[in-house]
């Protein structure tokens, strides 16, 4: 199924939502609003295949021109058994960054969704376990949002050390 | 709201569940061979529940790489699989590249085949040996620790430096191989099937590692796809992936080789596949190295992608210009103002890249898909139903690296 069908099977038996295809370098791209982007999804892996979840991650594209939303996430998408893949991106915004979980289709979720609510602040509602996967529990910033600089808030130099009696 | 870690373990004792108790495991433990933390809850010896704490070696990559430019960040990348460097720089710049859409010259591309190959053997000599030697087979370690010093001689033959090379750049290497290294890389081809019959002979058909392989964190087709598993561990549970083959990049569209696959999808066919993936590497190095091209290893200069050399930087003032121009912080590249992903095959599975570019020679946005950080999260499914001897099994066979699960 190359790029054209997949765009007329879109067409043709998801066309309550808006979306726009896009296609550069051969990588190709589906931009859905966030309102809609988890029943795009489930249409995805359940009717076109797309049965692995390559990747989720997110940009803060506060300073990036031409931008349309405060908060990029996209969802590389790749079908195992005819080796297509699919970027689907949507934005989300400030003050309450949040999106559906995508969980219940694809368990590899589990990890990177909590790594984008680590690191930018995106909730994910519906996730069995979203906690800071990589950062410790206390810590308060986001650090891959543009407004966090590159030497961090003082957390280094304000670190409280563990005693062992405490720990 | 954060949830606390504490709530993610469930209480011992309770009604049935008296004889429940917590292990700590980890950071510093042999068998975990970087600092990652696991809290086991046991009932006796059988492991009922997971929770892996990781962060420890978190040092913000992905942030620096917002920092540094195409050719600087390739000295980060490096680091984050560290047993596989090269291939962590050849992921980073054949994302760059796309981004350019740049064809690299056919030398360059034998070269970096080369390379490539040479880090899957380094990374599964010593993922197969760590393993062995977490379950007690000192010997096999020795054997494959031994040869993977003559991939570092490799390495510090081409670009002078033994575990970090920093060896590609945007649309080329750092320079040219001589003919010393031509011979360094034969002769490693014919010493490779030596150690690896001795270290199978050492384990293939060990009873006490097999026996503590076979059946262990079985990971079904399925819930490999569904958890987004890829490389050698997908590959061990029947999933029949290879970006090699599916989507050729560099000259493997030009050379002959198998993709190695498994059923079991256990420790010991992960085992198995790593092995044979070896024999595989080795012929192609050895199809790679015996072909290698003519010509230059840089695209064309007038690009103005590519790092000029020495001699026409010192003699040209087109040279020193473009030099200049590259180097200097408010120049560098006219990236266009796009978003693109790609993606190689690297020994632990698929390593991506993910570049939002502003248009300057700096990435706006470089995420790494790092195949250790979703890897690991399978752990707890693997683990659940196994005794806690079986840990530093299922941890060897999916090969983590802490500083790519960390960044």
């Amino acid at each position: 199924m190359n790029f054209q069908e997949l765009q007329e099977q879109v067409k043709n038996q998801f066309s309550q939502v808006e979306v726009r295809f896009s296609s550069f370098r051969n990588n190709n791209r589906a931009d859905v609003s966030a309102g809609d982007v988890f029943s795009f999804l489930e249409f995805l892996q359940n009717k076109m295949g797309f049965d692995m979840l390559v990747d989720l991650s997110a940009g803060d594209y506060s300073q990036y021109p031409g931008a349309k939303h405060r908060y990029g996430v996209w969802y590389a998408l790749l079908n195992t058994v005819a080796g297509t893949r699919l970027i689907v991106r949507t934005g989300v915004d400030d003050p309450d960054p949040r999106l559906a979980s995508v969980f219940s289709f694809w368990k590899g979720a589990d990890w990177m969704e909590r790594e984008v609510y680590d690191m930018f602040g995106i909730e994910f509602d519906g996730h069995p376990d979203l906690r800071r996967v990589l950062l410790p529990d206390e810590f308060s910033g986001f650090p891959l949002r543009k407004d966090y600089p590159l030497r961090g808030l003082g957390e280094r130099h304000n670190f409280q050390p563990v005693i062992r009696s405490e720990g | 709201m954060p949830l606390k870690l504490a709530d993610a373990i469930p209480e011992t004792g309770g009604e049935g569940r008296e004889f429940l108790w917590n292990l700590n495991f980890g950071p510093q433990h042999p068998a975990t061979h970087t600092t990652l933390r696991l809290i086991l809850t046991l009932e006796g010896e059988v492991v009922v529940h997971a929770v892996p704490d990781i962060g420890y070696l978190h040092s913000g990559f992905e942030k620096l790489g917002e920092h540094l430019d195409f050719n600087q960040y390739v000295t980060i990348v490096d680091r984050m699989n560290y047993i596989s460097p090269v291939s962590n720089e050849i992921s980073w710049h054949h994302t760059v590249e796309k981004l350019f859409e740049i064809e690299l010259t056919p030398r360059c591309k034998y070269i970096r085949t080369i390379f490539a190959e040479l880090m899957r053997i380094h990374d599964h000599l010593l993922c197969c040996g760590a393993a062995a030697l977490d379950l007690g087979a000192f010997t096999a370690f020795l054997y494959a620790f031994t040869l993977r010093e003559k991939i570092n001689d490799i390495c510090e033959r081409a670009s002078g430096q033994r575990f970090h090379p920093s060896y590609t750049r945007v649309g080329g290497l750092l320079k040219d191989v001589d003919d010393h290294w031509i011979a360094q890389v034969r002769d490693f081809v014919r010493s490779f099937p030596k150690t690896h019959a001795e270290v199978m002979k050492l384990l293939q058909r060990n009873r006490i590692f097999v026996d503590r392989c076979r059946g262990i964190g079985v990971l079904s087709r399925e819930e490999a796809i569904n958890r987004s598993v890829t490389g050698p561990i997908a590959r061990a549970s029947g999933v029949t992936r290879d970006l090699r083959k599916d989507e050729p990049y560099l000259a493997y569209g030009d050379l002959d080789f198998k993709v190695v696959c498994a059923t079991e999808g256990d420790c010991y066919s992960r085992f198995l596949v790593r092995m044979e993936e070896m024999v595989e590497s080795n012929r192609l190095i050895h199809q790679a190295v015996e072909n290698i091209p003519c010509g230059p290893i840089n695209v064309d200069v007038e690009t103005k992608i590519p790092l000029p050399n020495q001699l026409s930087v010192y003699r040209s003032i087109e040279g020193l210009i473009q030099h200049f121009e590259l180097n200097m912080t408010n120049r560098k590249w006219n990236a266009p103002v796009e978003e693109v992903y790609a993606a190689t095959e690297s020994p632990n599975g698929e390593l991506g890249f993910y570049i939002v570019s502003d248009g300057s020679g700096v990435a706006y946005r470089a995420r790494t898909r790092p195949p250790s950080f979703i890897h690991f999260s399978l752990f707890p499914h693997l683990i659940v139903g196994h005794q806690l001897s079986d840990v530093p099994a299922i941890l060897g066979s999916i090969n983590i690296i802490a500083a790519e699960l960390d960044r």
